[in-house]
Protein backbone atom coordinates (compact mmCIF):
# COMPACT_ATOMS: atom_id res chain seq x y z
CA UNK A 1 0.00 0.00 0.00
CA UNK A 2 2.69 2.20 0.71
CA UNK A 3 3.87 2.70 -2.75
CA UNK A 4 0.34 3.87 -3.80
CA UNK A 5 0.92 6.61 -0.98
CA UNK A 6 0.14 10.55 -2.21
CA UNK A 7 2.28 11.35 0.09
CA UNK A 8 4.32 13.21 -1.17
CA UNK A 9 1.77 15.19 -3.37
CA UNK A 10 -0.16 16.42 -0.49
CA UNK A 11 3.28 17.34 1.01
CA UNK A 12 3.39 20.26 -1.79
CA UNK A 13 0.31 21.37 -0.26
CA UNK A 14 2.59 23.12 2.50
CA UNK A 15 4.29 26.10 2.38
CA UNK A 16 7.25 25.34 4.25
CA UNK A 17 7.78 22.37 2.86
CA UNK A 18 7.74 24.13 -0.99
CA UNK A 19 9.66 27.04 0.27
CA UNK A 20 12.26 24.32 1.14
CA UNK A 21 12.22 22.62 -2.23
CA UNK A 22 12.61 25.64 -3.98
CA UNK A 23 15.45 26.41 -1.81
CA UNK A 24 17.25 23.21 -2.15
CA UNK A 25 16.69 23.37 -6.23
CA UNK A 26 17.40 27.07 -7.02
CA UNK A 27 20.64 26.97 -6.83
CA UNK A 28 21.60 24.07 -8.53
CA UNK A 29 18.72 25.05 -11.65
CA UNK A 30 20.68 28.64 -11.81
CA UNK A 31 24.12 26.91 -12.08
CA UNK A 32 23.12 24.53 -14.32
CA UNK A 33 21.33 27.07 -16.40
CA UNK A 34 24.87 28.96 -15.60
CA UNK A 35 26.81 26.79 -17.44
CA UNK A 36 24.69 25.77 -20.64
CA UNK A 37 23.80 29.01 -21.83
CA UNK A 38 27.75 29.93 -21.44
CA UNK A 39 28.06 26.88 -23.72
CA UNK A 40 25.34 27.86 -25.90
CA UNK A 41 26.44 31.06 -26.35
CA UNK A 42 30.13 30.12 -27.56
CA UNK A 43 28.64 27.64 -29.67
CA UNK A 44 26.41 30.03 -31.04
CA UNK A 45 28.42 33.23 -31.08
CA UNK A 46 32.06 32.09 -31.78
CA UNK A 47 31.91 28.26 -33.53
CA UNK A 48 29.30 28.13 -35.70
CA UNK A 49 29.59 29.10 -39.29
CA UNK A 50 27.46 32.13 -40.69
CA UNK A 51 24.34 31.62 -41.97
CA UNK A 52 24.64 31.03 -46.31
CA UNK A 53 21.70 34.08 -46.73
CA UNK A 54 21.13 35.37 -43.17
CA UNK A 55 25.21 36.20 -42.51
CA UNK A 56 25.51 36.65 -38.52
CA UNK A 57 22.29 38.10 -38.51
CA UNK A 58 20.60 34.64 -37.55
CA UNK A 59 22.66 34.36 -34.26
CA UNK A 60 19.66 36.21 -32.48
CA UNK A 61 17.95 32.73 -32.78
CA UNK A 62 19.95 31.49 -30.04
CA UNK A 63 17.95 33.89 -27.61
CA UNK A 64 14.88 34.33 -30.05
CA UNK A 65 13.59 30.38 -30.19
CA UNK A 66 14.13 29.53 -26.34
CA UNK A 67 12.34 32.99 -24.93
CA UNK A 68 9.03 32.06 -27.53
CA UNK A 69 9.29 28.79 -26.86
CA UNK A 70 9.37 29.40 -23.20
CA UNK A 71 6.59 32.00 -23.70
CA UNK A 72 4.21 29.53 -24.44
CA UNK A 73 5.62 26.75 -22.08
CA UNK A 74 4.57 28.95 -19.06
CA UNK A 75 1.28 29.82 -20.04
CA UNK A 76 0.97 26.16 -20.33
CA UNK A 77 2.31 25.94 -16.70
CA UNK A 78 -0.13 28.46 -15.34
CA UNK A 79 -3.20 27.22 -17.07
CA UNK A 80 -2.20 23.99 -15.32
CA UNK A 81 -1.62 25.19 -11.93
CA UNK A 82 -4.95 27.68 -12.26
CA UNK A 83 -6.79 24.30 -13.22
CA UNK A 84 -5.03 22.43 -10.24
CA UNK A 85 -5.79 25.09 -7.94
CA UNK A 86 -9.37 25.48 -8.89
CA UNK A 87 -10.07 21.73 -8.43
CA UNK A 88 -8.17 20.73 -5.75
CA UNK A 89 -8.60 24.14 -4.47
CA UNK A 90 -4.37 24.14 -3.63
CA UNK A 91 -3.01 27.41 -2.58
CA UNK A 92 -0.06 26.42 -3.70
CA UNK A 93 -0.82 26.05 -7.10
CA UNK A 94 -1.68 29.74 -7.55
CA UNK A 95 1.19 30.42 -5.85
CA UNK A 96 2.81 28.93 -8.73
CA UNK A 97 0.49 30.43 -11.38
CA UNK A 98 0.73 33.82 -10.15
CA UNK A 99 4.64 33.70 -9.63
CA UNK A 100 5.22 32.40 -13.15
CA UNK A 101 2.77 35.23 -15.15
CA UNK A 102 5.41 37.45 -14.77
CA UNK A 103 8.07 35.29 -16.14
CA UNK A 104 6.26 34.32 -18.63
CA UNK A 105 5.64 37.80 -19.70
CA UNK A 106 9.03 39.02 -19.89
CA UNK A 107 9.84 35.79 -21.79
CA UNK A 108 7.13 36.84 -24.34
CA UNK A 109 8.47 40.49 -24.40
CA UNK A 110 12.14 39.03 -24.80
CA UNK A 111 10.59 37.21 -27.83
CA UNK A 112 9.23 39.96 -29.30
CA UNK A 113 11.82 42.16 -29.34
CA UNK A 114 14.57 39.68 -30.60
CA UNK A 115 11.95 39.40 -33.33
CA UNK A 116 11.83 42.57 -34.20
CA UNK A 117 15.54 43.45 -34.20
CA UNK A 118 15.73 40.67 -36.70
CA UNK A 119 12.94 41.40 -38.72
CA UNK A 120 14.49 45.14 -39.27
CA UNK A 121 17.23 43.76 -41.69
CA UNK A 122 15.65 40.33 -42.81
CA UNK A 123 12.21 41.63 -43.70
CA UNK A 124 12.66 45.36 -43.66
CA UNK A 125 10.81 46.35 -41.14
CA UNK A 126 11.00 45.99 -37.06
CA UNK A 127 7.26 45.03 -37.12
CA UNK A 128 4.79 43.05 -39.38
CA UNK A 129 1.68 42.16 -38.97
CA UNK A 130 2.38 38.16 -39.25
CA UNK A 131 0.82 35.49 -37.47
CA UNK A 132 3.11 34.10 -34.94
CA UNK A 133 3.98 37.76 -33.94
CA UNK A 134 0.32 38.66 -33.40
CA UNK A 135 -0.47 35.69 -31.62
CA UNK A 136 2.65 36.47 -29.26
CA UNK A 137 1.54 40.01 -28.85
CA UNK A 138 -1.90 38.89 -27.69
CA UNK A 139 -0.14 36.10 -25.39
CA UNK A 140 1.60 39.35 -24.05
CA UNK A 141 -1.64 40.75 -23.80
CA UNK A 142 -3.41 37.94 -21.95
CA UNK A 143 0.02 37.47 -19.29
CA UNK A 144 -0.67 41.52 -18.47
CA UNK A 145 -4.65 40.87 -17.95
CA UNK A 146 -3.47 37.80 -15.76
CA UNK A 147 -1.29 39.72 -13.94
CA UNK A 148 -3.54 43.20 -13.48
CA UNK A 149 -6.37 40.86 -12.57
CA UNK A 150 -5.07 38.56 -9.79
CA UNK A 151 -3.25 42.17 -8.07
CA UNK A 152 -6.72 44.06 -8.35
CA UNK A 153 -8.52 42.45 -5.62
CA UNK A 154 -7.40 42.69 -1.93
CA UNK A 155 -7.93 39.16 -0.80
CA UNK A 156 -5.63 37.15 -2.63
CA UNK A 157 -7.04 34.33 -2.37
CA UNK A 158 -9.90 35.97 -4.78
CA UNK A 159 -6.89 37.17 -7.09
CA UNK A 160 -5.75 34.00 -7.81
CA UNK A 161 -9.68 32.33 -8.14
CA UNK A 162 -10.82 34.70 -10.59
CA UNK A 163 -6.95 34.88 -12.33
CA UNK A 164 -6.89 31.08 -12.87
CA UNK A 165 -10.70 31.31 -14.69
CA UNK A 166 -9.45 34.25 -16.92
CA UNK A 167 -6.12 31.38 -17.37
CA UNK A 168 -8.72 28.74 -18.25
CA UNK A 169 -10.96 30.87 -20.60
CA UNK A 170 -7.83 32.30 -22.21
CA UNK A 171 -6.02 28.81 -22.68
CA UNK A 172 -9.23 27.00 -24.56
CA UNK A 173 -9.25 30.71 -26.15
CA UNK A 174 -5.17 30.52 -27.59
CA UNK A 175 -5.64 27.64 -30.31
CA UNK A 176 -8.53 29.74 -31.63
CA UNK A 177 -6.49 32.99 -32.08
CA UNK A 178 -3.91 31.53 -33.54
CA UNK A 179 -5.02 29.88 -35.95
CA UNK A 180 -7.70 32.65 -36.58
CA UNK A 181 -4.44 34.75 -37.17
CA UNK A 182 -2.29 32.27 -38.90
CA UNK A 183 -5.53 32.23 -41.40
CA UNK A 184 -5.46 35.71 -41.49
CA UNK A 185 -1.87 36.62 -42.91
CA UNK A 186 1.54 34.75 -42.20
CA UNK A 187 4.81 36.01 -43.22
CA UNK A 188 6.70 33.93 -40.56
CA UNK A 189 9.03 31.00 -41.94
CA UNK A 190 7.17 28.12 -40.97
CA UNK A 191 8.42 25.57 -38.48
CA UNK A 192 11.67 24.22 -38.87
CA UNK A 193 12.72 20.31 -38.91
CA UNK A 194 15.46 20.31 -36.05
CA UNK A 195 15.97 16.35 -36.09
CA UNK A 196 16.38 13.20 -39.01
CA UNK A 197 17.92 12.61 -42.26
CA UNK A 198 16.74 15.75 -44.31
CA UNK A 199 16.96 17.82 -41.06
CA UNK A 200 16.33 21.56 -41.93
CA UNK A 201 19.30 22.54 -39.73
CA UNK A 202 23.25 21.88 -39.18
CA UNK A 203 24.57 20.06 -35.95
CA UNK A 204 26.71 23.04 -35.75
CA UNK A 205 24.05 25.41 -35.66
CA UNK A 206 21.46 22.90 -33.36
CA UNK A 207 23.69 21.89 -30.93
CA UNK A 208 24.22 25.11 -29.38
CA UNK A 209 20.62 25.98 -29.85
CA UNK A 210 19.57 22.90 -27.62
CA UNK A 211 22.24 23.79 -25.01
CA UNK A 212 20.37 27.42 -24.99
CA UNK A 213 17.06 25.89 -24.53
CA UNK A 214 17.86 23.64 -22.07
CA UNK A 215 20.02 26.46 -20.41
CA UNK A 216 16.73 28.54 -20.66
CA UNK A 217 14.46 26.15 -19.16
CA UNK A 218 16.64 25.91 -16.33
CA UNK A 219 17.09 29.47 -16.09
CA UNK A 220 13.48 29.44 -16.13
CA UNK A 221 13.13 26.88 -13.40
CA UNK A 222 15.73 28.86 -10.97
CA UNK A 223 13.83 31.84 -11.21
CA UNK A 224 10.37 30.52 -11.17
CA UNK A 225 11.45 29.03 -7.67
CA UNK A 226 12.73 31.91 -6.42
CA UNK A 227 9.54 33.74 -7.42
CA UNK A 228 7.38 31.10 -5.70
CA UNK A 229 9.67 31.91 -2.22
CA UNK A 230 8.92 35.38 -2.81
CA UNK A 231 5.46 34.83 -3.06
CA UNK A 232 4.89 32.33 -0.88
CA UNK A 233 6.82 34.68 1.65
CA UNK A 234 4.83 37.42 1.27
CA UNK A 235 1.43 35.62 2.07
CA UNK A 236 2.54 33.83 5.16
CA UNK A 237 4.14 36.66 6.27
CA UNK A 238 2.77 36.57 9.35
CA UNK A 239 3.47 32.71 9.76
CA UNK A 240 6.03 32.03 12.15
CA UNK A 241 7.76 29.70 9.76
CA UNK A 242 8.44 32.63 7.54
CA UNK A 243 9.53 34.62 10.27
CA UNK A 244 12.16 31.67 10.84
CA UNK A 245 13.02 31.58 6.94
CA UNK A 246 14.30 35.20 6.30
CA UNK A 247 16.09 35.43 9.49
CA UNK B 1 -35.53 30.96 -17.02
CA UNK B 2 -38.47 32.90 -18.36
CA UNK B 3 -39.61 34.86 -15.29
CA UNK B 4 -36.14 35.30 -15.03
CA UNK B 5 -35.50 36.95 -18.80
CA UNK B 6 -38.57 39.02 -18.41
CA UNK B 7 -38.14 40.51 -15.05
CA UNK B 8 -34.26 41.69 -16.90
CA UNK B 9 -35.86 42.78 -19.93
CA UNK B 10 -38.17 45.18 -17.90
CA UNK B 11 -35.73 46.74 -15.96
CA UNK B 12 -33.80 47.33 -18.83
CA UNK B 13 -36.46 48.90 -20.89
CA UNK B 14 -37.52 51.36 -17.42
CA UNK B 15 -34.09 52.44 -17.57
CA UNK B 16 -34.20 53.27 -21.46
CA UNK B 17 -30.89 55.16 -20.94
CA UNK B 18 -29.20 52.27 -20.54
CA UNK B 19 -30.72 50.70 -23.56
CA UNK B 20 -29.52 53.26 -25.51
CA UNK B 21 -26.00 54.53 -24.53
CA UNK B 22 -24.46 51.57 -26.34
CA UNK B 23 -25.72 52.17 -29.65
CA UNK B 24 -25.53 56.21 -28.84
CA UNK B 25 -21.82 54.74 -28.43
CA UNK B 26 -21.45 53.03 -31.34
CA UNK B 27 -23.40 54.89 -33.82
CA UNK B 28 -20.69 57.62 -32.26
CA UNK B 29 -17.44 55.75 -32.55
CA UNK B 30 -18.35 55.14 -35.93
CA UNK B 31 -18.45 58.90 -36.79
CA UNK B 32 -15.09 59.71 -35.60
CA UNK B 33 -13.49 57.58 -38.27
CA UNK B 34 -14.67 59.82 -41.14
CA UNK B 35 -13.96 62.64 -39.30
CA UNK B 36 -10.39 61.80 -37.86
CA UNK B 37 -9.01 60.19 -41.37
CA UNK B 38 -11.06 61.41 -44.14
CA UNK B 39 -14.31 61.92 -45.85
CA UNK B 40 -13.75 60.05 -49.15
CA UNK B 41 -15.96 58.01 -50.26
CA UNK B 42 -12.76 55.21 -51.64
CA UNK B 43 -11.57 55.38 -48.29
CA UNK B 44 -14.58 55.02 -46.44
CA UNK B 45 -15.75 52.10 -48.46
CA UNK B 46 -12.34 50.46 -47.76
CA UNK B 47 -12.50 50.45 -44.40
CA UNK B 48 -16.20 50.00 -43.20
CA UNK B 49 -16.11 46.88 -42.66
CA UNK B 50 -13.22 47.23 -39.94
CA UNK B 51 -14.86 50.12 -38.47
CA UNK B 52 -18.13 49.53 -38.23
CA UNK B 53 -17.01 45.85 -36.87
CA UNK B 54 -14.57 47.32 -33.90
CA UNK B 55 -17.20 49.87 -33.17
CA UNK B 56 -19.30 47.01 -32.61
CA UNK B 57 -17.12 45.54 -30.63
CA UNK B 58 -16.71 48.22 -28.09
CA UNK B 59 -20.26 49.02 -27.74
CA UNK B 60 -20.88 45.42 -27.42
CA UNK B 61 -18.17 45.03 -24.53
CA UNK B 62 -18.85 48.57 -22.77
CA UNK B 63 -22.23 47.66 -22.69
CA UNK B 64 -21.73 44.12 -20.87
CA UNK B 65 -19.99 46.36 -17.67
CA UNK B 66 -23.77 46.94 -16.17
CA UNK B 67 -24.36 43.25 -16.65
CA UNK B 68 -23.90 42.33 -13.08
CA UNK B 69 -23.18 45.92 -11.68
CA UNK B 70 -26.63 46.74 -9.89
CA UNK B 71 -27.74 42.97 -8.93
CA UNK B 72 -24.02 42.67 -7.40
CA UNK B 73 -24.63 46.52 -5.71
CA UNK B 74 -27.80 45.67 -4.32
CA UNK B 75 -27.45 42.08 -3.35
CA UNK B 76 -30.02 40.42 -5.72
CA UNK B 77 -26.61 38.49 -7.39
CA UNK B 78 -26.50 36.80 -4.13
CA UNK B 79 -30.11 35.95 -4.36
CA UNK B 80 -29.87 34.29 -7.65
CA UNK B 81 -26.38 32.09 -7.09
CA UNK B 82 -28.64 30.74 -3.98
CA UNK B 83 -31.67 30.04 -6.10
CA UNK B 84 -32.32 26.21 -6.98
CA UNK B 85 -31.72 27.04 -10.45
CA UNK B 86 -28.09 26.31 -11.64
CA UNK B 87 -26.37 29.08 -11.77
CA UNK B 88 -24.80 28.66 -15.78
CA UNK B 89 -28.29 28.71 -17.09
CA UNK B 90 -28.91 31.63 -14.50
CA UNK B 91 -25.66 33.03 -16.65
CA UNK B 92 -27.10 32.28 -20.29
CA UNK B 93 -30.14 33.87 -19.59
CA UNK B 94 -29.07 37.30 -18.54
CA UNK B 95 -27.00 37.33 -21.33
CA UNK B 96 -29.24 36.76 -23.45
CA UNK B 97 -31.55 39.34 -22.02
CA UNK B 98 -28.94 41.96 -21.50
CA UNK B 99 -27.78 41.44 -25.18
CA UNK B 100 -31.44 41.58 -26.39
CA UNK B 101 -31.43 45.43 -24.64
CA UNK B 102 -27.88 46.30 -25.42
CA UNK B 103 -26.30 44.42 -28.19
CA UNK B 104 -29.73 44.17 -30.45
CA UNK B 105 -29.98 47.78 -30.97
CA UNK B 106 -26.30 47.92 -32.22
CA UNK B 107 -26.87 45.49 -34.87
CA UNK B 108 -30.39 46.96 -35.59
CA UNK B 109 -28.11 50.55 -36.28
CA UNK B 110 -25.53 48.87 -37.75
CA UNK B 111 -26.97 48.98 -41.75
CA UNK B 112 -27.19 52.87 -41.16
CA UNK B 113 -23.89 53.00 -40.43
CA UNK B 114 -22.74 51.35 -43.47
CA UNK B 115 -24.77 53.74 -44.88
CA UNK B 116 -22.82 56.58 -44.21
CA UNK B 117 -19.87 54.89 -44.48
CA UNK B 118 -20.40 54.07 -48.16
CA UNK B 119 -21.29 50.93 -47.66
CA UNK B 120 -22.80 48.68 -50.79
CA UNK B 121 -26.47 48.04 -49.76
CA UNK B 122 -26.40 44.18 -51.43
CA UNK B 123 -24.24 43.46 -48.80
CA UNK B 124 -26.41 44.71 -45.77
CA UNK B 125 -27.48 41.21 -44.81
CA UNK B 126 -24.42 40.28 -44.31
CA UNK B 127 -23.09 42.78 -42.49
CA UNK B 128 -26.36 42.12 -40.26
CA UNK B 129 -26.21 38.96 -40.02
CA UNK B 130 -22.08 38.39 -39.25
CA UNK B 131 -22.66 41.09 -36.79
CA UNK B 132 -26.00 39.26 -35.27
CA UNK B 133 -23.69 35.82 -34.87
CA UNK B 134 -20.97 38.05 -33.57
CA UNK B 135 -21.77 40.51 -30.86
CA UNK B 136 -23.60 37.58 -29.00
CA UNK B 137 -19.78 35.52 -28.62
CA UNK B 138 -18.64 38.77 -27.34
CA UNK B 139 -21.59 39.64 -25.10
CA UNK B 140 -20.60 36.03 -23.45
CA UNK B 141 -16.96 36.90 -23.81
CA UNK B 142 -17.69 40.55 -21.65
CA UNK B 143 -19.83 38.51 -19.58
CA UNK B 144 -16.88 36.76 -18.50
CA UNK B 145 -15.01 40.20 -17.55
CA UNK B 146 -17.66 41.74 -16.24
CA UNK B 147 -18.29 38.99 -13.74
CA UNK B 148 -14.48 38.69 -12.87
CA UNK B 149 -14.36 42.27 -12.72
CA UNK B 150 -17.66 43.47 -10.63
CA UNK B 151 -16.17 43.72 -7.12
CA UNK B 152 -13.55 45.82 -7.90
CA UNK B 153 -12.78 49.37 -7.79
CA UNK B 154 -11.09 49.55 -11.30
CA UNK B 155 -13.41 47.46 -12.73
CA UNK B 156 -14.77 49.39 -15.50
CA UNK B 157 -11.51 49.34 -17.16
CA UNK B 158 -10.21 46.32 -16.53
CA UNK B 159 -12.64 44.15 -17.95
CA UNK B 160 -11.75 45.59 -21.59
CA UNK B 161 -8.33 45.07 -21.03
CA UNK B 162 -8.98 41.34 -19.98
CA UNK B 163 -11.64 40.47 -22.85
CA UNK B 164 -10.11 42.58 -25.81
CA UNK B 165 -7.17 40.05 -26.35
CA UNK B 166 -9.84 37.31 -26.68
CA UNK B 167 -12.30 39.00 -28.60
CA UNK B 168 -9.55 38.87 -31.47
CA UNK B 169 -10.67 35.89 -33.47
CA UNK B 170 -14.47 36.97 -33.70
CA UNK B 171 -13.43 40.33 -34.83
CA UNK B 172 -10.73 39.12 -37.63
CA UNK B 173 -14.07 36.60 -38.98
CA UNK B 174 -16.70 39.56 -38.81
CA UNK B 175 -14.49 41.67 -40.22
CA UNK B 176 -13.48 39.48 -42.93
CA UNK B 177 -16.82 38.24 -43.68
CA UNK B 178 -18.22 41.69 -44.07
CA UNK B 179 -15.59 42.90 -46.42
CA UNK B 180 -15.86 39.55 -48.45
CA UNK B 181 -19.83 40.59 -48.78
CA UNK B 182 -18.25 44.12 -50.42
CA UNK B 183 -15.98 42.44 -52.71
CA UNK B 184 -18.99 40.74 -53.72
CA UNK B 185 -17.59 37.13 -53.01
CA UNK B 186 -19.47 34.26 -50.70
CA UNK B 187 -19.09 35.00 -47.05
CA UNK B 188 -20.73 32.08 -46.21
CA UNK B 189 -17.85 29.86 -45.32
CA UNK B 190 -16.51 32.80 -42.63
CA UNK B 191 -20.27 33.38 -41.46
CA UNK B 192 -20.19 29.05 -40.88
CA UNK B 193 -17.13 29.67 -38.55
CA UNK B 194 -18.73 33.08 -36.74
CA UNK B 195 -21.66 30.75 -35.69
CA UNK B 196 -19.04 27.97 -34.84
CA UNK B 197 -17.28 30.10 -32.20
CA UNK B 198 -20.90 31.42 -31.29
CA UNK B 199 -21.88 27.41 -30.52
CA UNK B 200 -18.65 27.14 -28.57
CA UNK B 201 -19.46 30.28 -26.41
CA UNK B 202 -22.85 29.27 -25.54
CA UNK B 203 -21.61 25.87 -24.55
CA UNK B 204 -18.80 26.67 -22.75
CA UNK B 205 -19.13 30.43 -21.52
CA UNK B 206 -22.03 29.81 -18.94
CA UNK B 207 -19.36 27.80 -16.71
CA UNK B 208 -17.19 30.26 -16.98
CA UNK B 209 -19.50 33.51 -16.06
CA UNK B 210 -20.64 31.09 -13.11
CA UNK B 211 -17.34 30.71 -12.01
CA UNK B 212 -16.46 34.22 -11.93
CA UNK B 213 -19.28 35.05 -10.21
CA UNK B 214 -18.82 32.60 -7.34
CA UNK B 215 -15.32 34.19 -7.30
CA UNK B 216 -16.82 37.77 -7.26
CA UNK B 217 -19.25 36.77 -4.16
CA UNK B 218 -16.80 34.91 -1.89
CA UNK B 219 -14.49 38.21 -2.30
Amino acid sequence: MDKYSWAWFHRFASPPYVYRVAELWAPWFAWIAGLLIAAGLYGGLWSSPPDYQQGDGFRIIYIHVPSAYLSMMCYGIVATASTIGLVWRMKIAHTVAVAAAPLGASFTFLALITGALWGKPMWGAYWVWDARLTSELILLFLYLGFIALSRAYEDSRSGDRAGAVLALVGVVNLPIIHYSVVWWSSLHQGSTKFFGGNADIQTSMLMPLLLMIFGFTCLFAACLAKRVQLELLGRERNAAWAAEAVR
Amino acid sequence: MLALASRDLRISFRQPGEVLTPAMFFVLVTTLFPLGLSPQPELLRTIAPGVVWVAALLAVLVGQESLFKSDYEDGSLEQLVLSPMPLPLVAITRVTSHWLATGLPVVVLAPLMGLLMDYPTQAMGCLVLSLLLGTFTLSLLGAVGAALTVGLRQGSMLMPILVLPLAVPVLIFGAHAVAQAANGEDPSGVLYLLAAFLVLGITLAPFAIAAAVRVSLES
